[in-house]
């Protein structure tokens, strides 16, 4: 009973998380559709077009009609990074399409104090919003005449400060003095008063608390500009990190992959090939198969470190085998998807079983073995950022991992755009590995 | 003992269930080398069950095959088939599909090459020899998947209803290639088919079989696959005896099928 008490806790959470992202989702779906508007009125301004399937009166609902719309795709990616580029005040944008950043500079307002007989007087706080990353020591200021004297205090940008206006006040808190009004605007302990750079707020004790605008923009510690994740990227390519410079990481991460890979189709490809051919070898080993295939491979990485630590062996096992039931069951299928009338053709035009094999079996179960190496591959890749996330000395998963333990954003960044296109990459060369090898692939 | 001999075949098999089935009955054909027989019948007749097991892909539980005097026990190149479709080997180009039977013979490549070019002569695709095979049409396939068998060199060719998949008209011209390619070559020929039509024109001799079990109902001796040799096949349909004979084989299986649909279940 407490566990569903709690999961309706989290759930809570979660759709609170949720409904505070709602806005900001609505909006960026409000700005696409928007340009979709735009974009079609300016469609219309261009040159009709006259192709087949502009001559189509029913386009809602026939698939065929609708095909990616280089434009969009151009703004989709467009707009995240000029979304990215807005919310961090990258240098990369005009300044007005920043979002409104944090205050920074120097401001001031006044407090005024009350003291137990009731005599009050003000005194003025200068505050200094620096960049977070400078040490900044408070401003010197005149502290003034009156019961209430002058205070200054520097503050990092995007964070706030505690501040006992009293402490060098002629009569302190401890004597009985209050802080009632802010700028001229009453305040209270649990009280907030605007002010021309951000908040003053008041905690229930009476400490002020200053809290400079934090503005739209993310703080770099949260998301870096674009610039930023950049210069890391070249930065890590020219000088390294932790030892390896980044193609040595990322030539890592992909000898684990590429060899695991070849591994897991050298022993799935035959071992599919005789579970489709042989009976007792289908009997053998479907249970195992089946079982296996179910079964994350990330859900291994514990078992692999025990049994074969964290070096490349371990990693090269937990990538063969991520592959492995991927590849036997590409080629399985591959064996049973053989029409028969092809089987029967070559043994009626005097094929052997092994020129069958070789002839027939092998080259129709290819397409069968593209696609699963196209799955195996996107599993492999992602297993092995995973298991150098866990433990590895070496690797692009490994540098995300350290970078995000000295709050690095901009590596992490780095590193996830170099997994992503990396990834990518390696997908797209399988297709046109299988372009090459099958070109009857789906038109047999 | 020159020819195909079919004697006396059965083919019985259990089913999961625990009953049985009778595909084949006592079936028993003799052809002499050159024949051209139709075999024709409603659907379940175990027409291409017989085919099957004259191909060697199935044994019969009854009954014996002999090919000039040697039994069939398997596959073998001396019986050629030609299938409906989607038996040619699209990693292939029409070339390599049509040299697969002297390639698996282990022939060199000049005769091999001659082969194949003179048979893509004879099917009139010399120009497509280097063509993959998936972009041909479903008529020009049927012609590869015909000089392919042919470029065996078997002694029988079975074709399971080769020309089913394509249009009324490609499918006249390919009537007349048949035709043809029997005539020039002498090859005894096995045709399945479901077109009364097909079979009339095409058949020397014409088999109906019936179903359950399959048998054979009636055989007849037909002129009109001579007739058509280097004619018109249209003229051939116009023949008063060809379109009686179609007549009575079309009441024949429409009866057989009434009698299936009326064991199947209560009338309506």
């Amino acid at each position: 009973m407490q566990v569903i008490a709690n999961l309706w806790g989290e759930l809570l959470t979660v759709l609170t998380a949720v409904g505070t992202a709602l806005p900001y989702i609505l909006a960026y779906v409000a700005l696409i559709l928007l340009l979709m508007v735009v974009w079609s009125g300016v469609k219309r301004l261009l040159r009709p077009r006259h192709d087949y399937g502009s001559l189509k009166t029913v386009k809602f609902g026939d698939e065929s009609a609708v095909a990616s719309n280089t434009v969009a795709s151009v703004i989709s990616i467009v707009l995240i990074f000029v979304l990215w580029g807005a919310f961090t005040g990258s240098r990369l944008l005009p300044g007005f399409l920043h979002m409104p950043g944090p205050f920074q500079g120097t401001a001031t307002f006044d407090y005024t104090l009350t003291g137990p007989d009731g005599a009050t007087d003000d005194a003025t706080v200068t505050v200094l919003v620096h960049p977070a990353d400078v040490t900044t020591a408070d401003p010197e200021v005149d502290p003034g005449t009156g019961i209430a004297r002058n205070d200054s205090i520097a503050i990092g940008m995007f964070r706030s400060a505690l501040l006992r206006v009293s402490d060098n006040d002629e009569i302190t808190r401890d004597d009985g003095a209050e802080i009632t009004a802010i700028d001229g605007s009453p305040i209270a302990p649990g009280g907030a008063v605007r002010t021309g750079f951000g908040h003053v707020l008041m905690t229930p004790k009476g400490t002020l608390n200053i809290a400079p605008s934090a503005g739209w923009q993310m703080e770099p510690i949260w998301l870096p500009p674009p610039e930023a994740v950049w210069s890391q990227a070249v930065t890590i390519a020219r000088d390294g990190f932790r030892g390896a410079s980044l193609w040595e990481h990322l030539g890592y991460s992909l000898f684990r992959v590429v060899v695991g890979f070849l591994l897991g189709a050298l022993v799935g490809i035959p071992l599919g090939y005789a579970m489709g051919l042989s009976d007792w070898f289908r009997g053998w080993f479907d249970p195992i198969v089946e079982f296996m295939r179910p079964v994350p491979p990330l859900a291994l990485i514990p078992l692999v470190i025990i049994w074969a630590g964290i070096g490349e062996t371990g990693k090269i096992i937990l990538l063969f085998l991520a592959a492995l039931w991927i590849m036997a069951i590409a080629a399985r299928s591959g064996v049973s998807g053989v029409r028969i009338s092809k089987v029967h053709a070559a043994y009626s035009l005097g094929a052997s079983k092994w020129q069958v094999m070789r002839h027939v079996i092998i080259p129709n179960s290819l397409p069968e073995i593209f696609t699963g190496a196209r799955v195996a591959m996107g599993v492999c890749w992602g297993t092995v950022v995973a298991a150098e996330l866990v433990a590895a000395q070496t690797g692009v998963g490994m540098m995300i991992m350290v970078a995000s333990k000295f709050q690095n954003t901009d590596i992490v960044l780095m590193g996830v755009i170099v997994i992503g296109i990396v990834g990518f990459t390696i997908d797209l060369g399988i297709r046109w590995l299988e372009r090459l090898m099958v070109p009857w692939k789906g038109k047999g | 003992m020159a020819g195909l001999h079919i004697e006396n075949l059965s083919m019985r098999f259990d089913l999961p269930d625990g009953g049985s089935v009778q595909a084949l009955k006592d079936v028993s054909i003799d052809l002499k080398p050159g024949e051209l027989l139709s075999v024709l019948g409603p659907s379940g007749c175990g027409k291409t069950t017989l085919l099957n097991i004259v191909a060697g892909f199935l044994a019969p539980t009854e009954g014996r095959i002999t090919l000039n005097g040697s039994r069939v026990t398997g596959p073998g190149p001396d019986r050629g088939m030609v299938f409906q479709q989607g038996a040619l080997f699209e990693w292939m180009n029409v070339r390599e599909n049509v040299g697969f039977g002297p390639r698996m013979k282990g022939m060199k490549a000049k005769p091999k090459r001659e082969i194949v070019d003179h048979l893509l002569d004879v099917v009139g695709l010399r120009d497509f020899k280097e063509k993959a095979v998936y972009e041909l049409s479903g008529g020009m396939q049927q012609r590869v998947a015909l000089a392919r068998c042919l470029a065996n060199e078997p002694d029988v060719i079975l074709m399971d209803e080769p020309l089913g998949a394509l249009d009324a008209l490609t499918r006249e011209k390919m009537q007349g290639l048949v035709l043809k390619l029997w005539k020039e070559t002498g090859k005894t020929i096995v045709l399945i088919t479901h077109s009364v039509e097909e079979a009339l024109l095409l058949g020397e001799r014409l088999i109906v079989m019936a179903p359950r079990p399959g048998r054979i109902h009636k055989e007849y001796n037909l002129p009109f696959a001579d007739m058509g040799v280097g004619r018109d096949l249209r003229e051939v349909k116009k023949d008063p005896r060809f379109a009686e004979t179609r007549e009575e084989i079309l009441s024949m299986i429409w009866n057989m099928e009434e009698e299936i649909m009326g064991s199947a279940g209560e009338p309506v």
